[in-house]
């Protein structure tokens, strides 16, 4: 520890090595290409590994021999293998993902289309989900440090507990069942106006928001045993000011770490959530390909997924790397 | 079974035996029931004979929500199995395959942990195909990767153990050390870890059948039931909801039982009500600092341990008090009461407590303390909050208690910095604490206590995490802050020679309690307790002679939840008797011994 910040006092480092961002840079983006390269290439081989002949089962054992044999020609799949991977890499690349074997669409136009409607829903209930966690948690770290609270915690922790038990798509079945059916409060499906966005945002954020906020208690209760908030209060500062300037930043790191897997689950969790609402997304689609086995479609909305949470795995971590410098000289 | 003594436990393992009884009788009891047609009722709603209502067919849907059970969890326990097999595996590569290959599968599951579960069921739900068999292989599949990362957690630290080490030097083979030596160790978190596992699988599996891509009519399981009944919502929900709840039960079943397993026993330590208050008495005159009859209890796993047990003192204007003993004698807990910052469910009591005129056992007292009194802490590393660089840190003390602006305040941290000797304040106070050494650090923290007008300086072993140099630096900085300042020191130390050095007085402390208090000049020859001879001896100075074994004090210090009626000292006194042992000494003239000052 001594040399280490020694050699953050000299300034430039001695030797070849490097600063400890373009390090940081650098690792983050191989890790980020390989998992790139890994997700490209299990959505190229998807199509190879089902069993049987993957376009006879997708037209059915009706169809016409020539036909079949027409749409494997289209699919490229009569190439050899490695011919096949170059020709999906090389698409790839131009933003090709080529054409949905039942709507005749480009697959990439219909994705397009889908997707605003999913990143709203994942958005909207991700930010929710942190502003209802953060404080909550913040509040019941408070009320419940060192053994005090005994009821509010059994409280906290059982309806917690229960709540993270019950899988996002129940939830909506559950709301939909008591404000759109019951009360009429809310409309039961589909995406209109704003009041459509309020039963499936609320169904994807009550789950997460759960996780959160017990994480945000448990990191808070650990945080507020520090020794820097014994100085904090040494200092003689109002409890809030304690908590919220001196415990809850140090808190956010592991919050954050843990919201950026909330974040990306949030984002699967969509597509039980959309098909409960009939709300017009990737998930909606992604179901019903998989049943059509419309597999250039079901390849395209994988790839579109992956790639979205590789993305916010990627922005979490400089995030926190910002937010928390010794992380990113940690790893480097 | 610890775990069943807790409420969770109890109400995990009974709807855990609910669910497995459903699971292994429900299509022996129910199955005719749930399969029966009945033409005259069907889409039913909730009644007598149909609890939940009935299907398209008139079938009992309470009775095909028991039968299904079995489909349910066979499925959700297969995929668990499938899992854990396939994950214990990969986790164990490192140690099967060797460190290259092991190094590869690492970071492969590293990946693939990145995505989220569903996405990964939904992968593999493509290639094996739309049904039962296809989603356990997904479901399975996909949680192979979790489960690896934790086995290869797990086994990464087992085998850095001794005897894993022992029995590779040893030479026993790679799958024998596995079985034999690492998989008895890991087992249990691996098992707890499995029962929250298949209550995830059983969720995914209802979310899977109820999407159309798990099992297919004619089975049924409590997705596929759900499925079927979201299109009658608006008629009869419970068909819905019914299956709905019995996935959520047996979800939490599994997740219950897990949870209290995992978590172990956590009992609450709560001190017994407080005995009759110490007669309230009148601070000492022309002291910065009195406390009298000052006792602290904490909590404690084995009982209520007694930290401090009646200590008496004062601190004049500008005296150096110093306070040792070992560690446990309590002289920490006493400077942090002293300083006002042990909370509840810690209990400090006292006949009087006061500091700088404040009283500090009436509520609200404490916010006058932010300038009057400065605190130096033992570990310069983890005092300071890494999340603020350390300027405005400082800053703040003057910003909230003496209504500075944010230029102003950190111009006084600059100027404070400064005057504890760090080089070029302006750039450090825009530091962040970890570029600061340890010996800055510190005197950063003596700052911070003078950016007010301090009266007292309590300082908690501040020289003890710091190499031997940098000690010297920070005590000769608290010196000349006195002479600046005028301010009292209340210095807590275990190290004899440095309270020699820096205080007028020395108080001598052992479990809890005064046991000498003497000028700090008289430390070395003119001490009379036992207890203080012994600690002087064992520090060496000059005249040590080097071929002879270090001193020590014979013994372990008194365990706080259990101190003996007599002299705590007794059991390693050399002078002690029997009367030591049954009546305890009280503080007279300076010392609390009943053989003060006889030789050994």
């Amino acid at each position: 520890m001594k040399t280490a910040t020694a050699g953050l006092k000299a300034g430039p480092r001695v030797g070849p090595r490097v600063g400890r961002w373009p390090r940081f840079a650098l690792r983050r983006a191989a890790r980020l290409l390989a998992s790139l390269w890994v997700l490209v290439t299990a959505s190229f081989l998807m199509i190879h590994l089902v069993p049987g002949d993957p376009v006879r089962a997708a037209l059915g054992p009706t169809a016409p021999a020539d036909l079949v044999l027409a749409h494997k020609e289209e699919l490229g799949l009569l190439d050899p293998l490695w011919q096949q991977y170059a020709t999906f890499l090389g698409h790839l690349l131009q933003g090709d993902l080529g054409v949905s074997i039942a709507s005749r669409l480009p697959v990439g136009e219909v994705i397009a289309q889908q997707l605003p409607a999913t990143a709203e829903l994942a958005l909207l209930a991700f930010l929710l989900a942190v502003a209802v966690a953060v404080p909550v948690g913040v509040v019941m770290a408070v009320l419940t440090r060192r053994g005090r609270g005994r009821r509010a915690e059994l409280a906290f922790t059982g309806a917690n507990v229960v709540v993270s038990a019950i899988p996002d798509f129940l939830l909506g079945v559950g709301l939909v069942y008591l404000l759109a059916v019951q009360t009429h409060v809310f409309p039961v499906a589909g995406r209109a106006g704003p009041d459509s966005y309020v039963l499936p945002v609320l169904a994807l954020a009550i789950g997460p928001a759960a996780v959160l906020s017990r994480i945000v208690r448990v990191e808070m209760l650990a945080v507020m045993e520090a020794d820097y908030v014994r100085t904090a209060r040494a200092k003689r500062l109002t409890p809030v000011r304690v908590h919220v300037v001196h415990a809850l930043p140090n808190a956010v790191t592991a919050t954050l770490t843990i919201g950026g897997l909330a974040l990306s689950s949030l984002v699967a969790g969509t597509v039980l959530v959309e098909n409960v609402f009939a709300w017009p997304g990737l998930g909606s689609s992604i179901v019903s390909s998989i049943v059509a086995k419309d597999y250039p479609l079901v390849q395209g909305t994988v790839l579109v997924y992956g790639v979205g949470v590789l993305l916010i795995n990627t922005v979490v971590d400089v995030a926190l790397a910002l937010l928390d410098p010794r992380s990113a000289i940690g790893e480097a | 079974m610890r775990a069943l003594r807790r409420p969770v436990g109890v109400t995990g393992v009974v709807l855990l035996a609910l669910v497995l009884f459903a699971a292994a009788f429900g299509p022996v009891l129910w199955g005719e029931r749930a399969t029966a047609v009945d033409t005259a009722n069907l889409l039913a709603g909730p009644s007598a004979e149909h609890w939940i209502g009935t299907d398209n067919l008139g079938r009992d849907l309470f009775a095909r929500v028991l039968v299904a059970a079995r489909l349910s969890i066979l499925l959700a326990l297969a995929a668990t199995a499938i899992a854990m097999v396939l994950g214990l595996l990969l986790g164990a590569a490192p140690m099967l395959l060797g460190r290259r290959l092991g190094r590869l599968v690492t970071a492969s599951v590293n990946v693939l942990v990145a995505f989220p579960g569903l996405l990964l069921v939904l992968f593999f739900a493509v290639v094996f195909g739309v049904g039962a068999r296809g989603a356990a292989l997904a479901v399975g599949l996909a949680g192979a990767p979790a489960f690896a990362r934790l086995c290869h957690t797990l086994i990464a630290g087992v085998s850095e153990r001794d005897y894993v080490a022992a029995a590779r030097i040893a030479g026993v083979g790679r799958a024998r050390m596995l079985r034999r030596h690492v998989l008895p160790n890991i087992a249990e978190p691996v098992i707890v870890y499995a029962t929250m596992t298949a209550g995830a699988a059983l969720l995914t599996f209802a979310g899977l059948s109820f999407l159309g891509l798990g099992v297919q009519a004619p089975d049924y399981d409590w997705g596929k039931l759900m499925q079927d009944g979201l299109n009658g919502i608006y008629v009869h929900p419970l068909a819905a909801l019914g299956p709905g709840i019995a996935v959520v039960l047996a979800g939490l079943a599994f997740n219950l039982t897990g949870e209290a397993f995992a978590a172990g026993p956590r009992r609450t330590h709560v001190l017994p009500p407080a005995g009759p208050p110490s007669p309230a008495t009148a601070p000492a005159r022309n002291s910065v600092l009195s406390a009298d009859d000052l006792r602290v209890t904490i909590p404690g796993p084995n009982g209520p341990i007694h930290a401090v047990r009646g200590v008496s003192f004062s601190v004049g204007d500008g005296e150096a008090v110093g306070v040792v003993g070992e560690s446990g004698s309590g002289k920490s807990v006493t400077a942090l009461a002293v300083a006002g910052l042990l909370e509840p469910p810690v209990r400090v009591q006292a006949g009087h407590l006061a500091v700088a005129g404040e009283d500090l056992l009436a509520p609200g007292a404490h916010r006058r303390l932010g300038t009057s009194l400065a605190v130096v802490f033992q570990d310069p590393m983890t005092s300071f909050n890494p999340a603020h660089r350390v300027g405005p840190q400082l800053a703040e003390v003057s910003r909230f208690h003496q209504g500075l602006g944010r230029r102003a305040a950190f111009a006084r941290a600059v100027d404070r910095l400064r005057a504890v000797r760090i080089g070029d304040p302006e750039r450090r106070a825009r530091q962040y604490p970890f570029e600061f050494s340890g010996g800055m650090r510190q005197r950063a923290m003596i700052g911070m206590g003078l950016m007010g007008e301090p009266r007292l300086i309590v300082a908690d072993e501040p020289t003890t995490a710091l190499d031997v140099t940098v000690q010297r630096q920070v005590l000769e900085l608290l010196a000349d802050v006195r002479r600046d300042t005028g301010a009292a020191l209340l210095l807590i130390s275990h190290d004899v020679s440095v309270v020699t050095d820096v205080c007028d007085r020395v108080l001598v402390m052992y479990a809890g309690r005064v046991v000498e208090e003497l000028p700090a000049k008289d430390l070395r020859a003119l001490a009379r307790h036992p207890y203080t001879r012994a600690l002087v001896a064992a520090v060496p100075d000059m005249e040590t002679d080097l071929d002879r074994p270090l001193a020590v004090i014979p013994g372990l210090p008194v365990d706080p939840v259990d101190v003996p009626a007599g002299c705590a000292f007794a059991p390693r006194c050399p002078l002690a008797d029997d009367h030591c042992r049954t009546v305890a000494p009280p503080l007279r003239d300076g010392v609390a011994c009943h053989k003060a000052g006889e030789a050994p």
